[in-house]
């Protein structure tokens, strides 16, 4: 079993031009996939037998709030990883996730809200996904303030890395919320194993849309990583090359 | 002359001698310790001020207010955790001496609890009492701020060794602690509110606990890796 | 397949419209908004290098 692919993913010229190639493939299929997504949630799927047309919120809700978590577990392994093994290009990984993280995070709970008003009758509750999903949006806010009040780079990189790995304890709290408590939140209409509960018609567009977002997530992050690389590459003489 | 490395003391003995060395520190200066109880009366008073002298409405706010009070006692406490050893060069020394910075760190934020914690604790019911609380709850109400403290320093150390030589620090640090935090101010005035109502609070305080062993567990090796990156 | 009879009727949304088109529009702000940042960046962070990359050979 040879290690090279893992140590070829520190070495900062390797990921900015692996980056750049992948960056169209990410971005293009994600496209796809969302507009499929969006056409087939908001004009394919039934309408809900109880909530009607407004249950495709859904289709925006529910990758945003799985971006929230996914964007957040990437960021913390990213962080373990360059804490661990003191690789630069990990905490760039890290660092260029954060705004999206977080972006996506209130997107999330913005959208939740505009659904759980005709659904629930309230804006807001204090349930515990609600609440554990909120303080995922402190976190992304803490983890990018914590970040910013440092000059150095590399002691950004390794206090913010250990925030982000703190922090880490959030996810499974959010994700879990509806099953351990009796939340407003309903629970989790797709699983891995066992049946859903979701009807297939209205799954399909959902699916899209969630691995939409993801490679949408990839394509965004792809770029990032590039600007965090050359931004933390001072004078490399690789960059001239790159940047030709 | 060649001098062989002193022998490494069981981690324990060293937290022992941690703890001892902060709170002989802490009785020489008192003053420092006045500030946050003297915050915790302020921000209950406020609260009391500005919702009016209701009893019945006070008594219903009062183990939000109580907790609420209590945490910005304790960030205010944190900034002092750290800052008077890594201002002159002890913290490092611990970093440097071979034992186990982890047990070195529970140590000084045990020490931190009993002089910052436990004040706020035994205030509490006097707070209490002035939002219309009646006595017979004191007893829990200090059992329960107690606990909860404890969950707080050892969390809030995490926070407070990530800001170490930040710029604005204690800003900082509030926003950092308040997303690990929250749960403690969750269980912590649930526990209070039943303690307040006659109730047994067991539950509550059961979930507390198993945070607080979470805590005092994992926070230490946290907070010395970030105290670790702090001194490089 | 296609679940509304009328443009009226997919603006209306059921009813629900004013929940459901916010919640869009929001989503692909922040959607889009995130391109334009990240390429914004890359694009600021390569125009830094290619100057510190001038400066550097004008010296040498």
């Amino acid at each position: 079993m040879t290690w090279t692919w893992f140590h070829r993913l520190g070495s900062p010229p390797y990921v900015y031009a692996l980056a750049r190639r992948l960056t169209p493939w990410f971005g293009w299929s994600a496209a796809l996939l969302m507009l499929a997504g969006l056409f087939g949630g908001l004009v394919l799927a039934p309408p809900d037998y109880q909530q009607g047309d407004g249950f495709r919120i859904i289709y925006v809700h529910a990758p945003t709030a799985w971006l929230s978590l996914m964007v957040y577990t990437w960021m913390g392994v990213a962080a373990a990883v360059g804490l661990i093994w003191r690789i630069k290009v990990a905490h760039a990984v890290a660092a260029a996730c954060a705004p999206v993280g977080a972006s996506f995070t209130a997107v999330a709970l913005a959208t939740g809200s505009l659904f759980g008003k005709p659904m629930w009758g309230t804006w807001w509750v204090w349930t515990p996904r609600l609440t554990s999903e909120l303080l995922l949006l402190f976190l992304y806010l803490g983890y990018m303030g914590l970040r910013a009040s440092f000059d150095d780079t590399q002691r950004a990189d390794r206090a913010s890395a250990v925030l982000a790995v703190v922090g880490i304890v959030n996810v499974p709290i959010v994700h879990y919320s509806v099953v351990w408590w009796n939340d407003l939140h309903q629970a989790s209409s797709l699983t891995l194993a066992g049946k859903d509960t979701i009807a297939t018609s209205m799954l399909g567009p959902l699916l899209v849309s969630l691995l939409g977002f993801t490679l949408y997530f990839g394509a965004i992050l792809l770029v990032r990583l590039r600007a965090e690389i050359l931004r933390r590459e001072r004078s490399a003489a690789w960059i001239r090359e790159a940047l030709a | 002359m060649a001098q062989s490395p002193p022998p490494l003391t069981a981690p324990l003995a060293a937290a022992r001698l941690v703890i001892t060395r902060d709170l002989m520190l802490a009785f020489r200066r008192p003053e420092q310790l006045l500030h946050p109880l003297a915050f915790f009366a302020l921000v209950a008073t406020l609260f009391a001020l500005a919702l009016g002298p209701e009893r019945a409405t006070l008594r219903l706010i009062a183990p939000g207010v109580l907790w609420v009070a209590a945490l910005l006692a304790a960030l205010l406490a944190l900034e002092f955790l750290f800052r008077d050893d890594s201002q002159d060069g002890t913290l490092e020394q611990y970093a440097l001496s071979g034992q186990s910075l982890t047990w070195l760190l529970l140590g000084k934020t045990a020490a931190h609890w009993v002089l910052t914690g436990v004040p706020l604790a035994l205030m509490a019911p006097l707070m209490g009492y002035t939002l219309g609380v009646p006595a017979a709850a004191s007893l829990g109400i200090m059992l329960t701020v107690a606990l909860g403290s404890l969950a707080l320093s050892f969390i809030g150390s995490i926070g407070a060794a990530l800001t170490l030589g930040a710029r604005r620090g204690g800003v900082l640090l509030s926003i950092l602690i308040l997303p690990l935090a929250a749960p403690i101010l969750i269980f912590g005035s649930r526990a209070t509110e039943l303690a307040i109502r006659g109730e047994s609070y067991l539950a509550p305080m059961e979930l507390l606990g198993s945070i607080v062993v979470l805590s005092f567990t994992l926070a230490p090796l946290a907070a010395a890796a970030a105290v670790r990156i702090s001194l490089e | 397949m296609i679940q509304f009879h009328s443009w009226a009727e997919f603006w209306a949304m059921g009813k629900y419209a004013a929940y459901v088109w916010p919640s869009y529009a929001l989503t692909g702000v922040v959607v889009l908004l995130n391109v334009a940042w990240a390429r914004g960046l890359l694009r600021q962070a390569r125009s830094e290098a290619q100057r510190r990359m001038a400066l550097q050979e004008e010296r040498t």
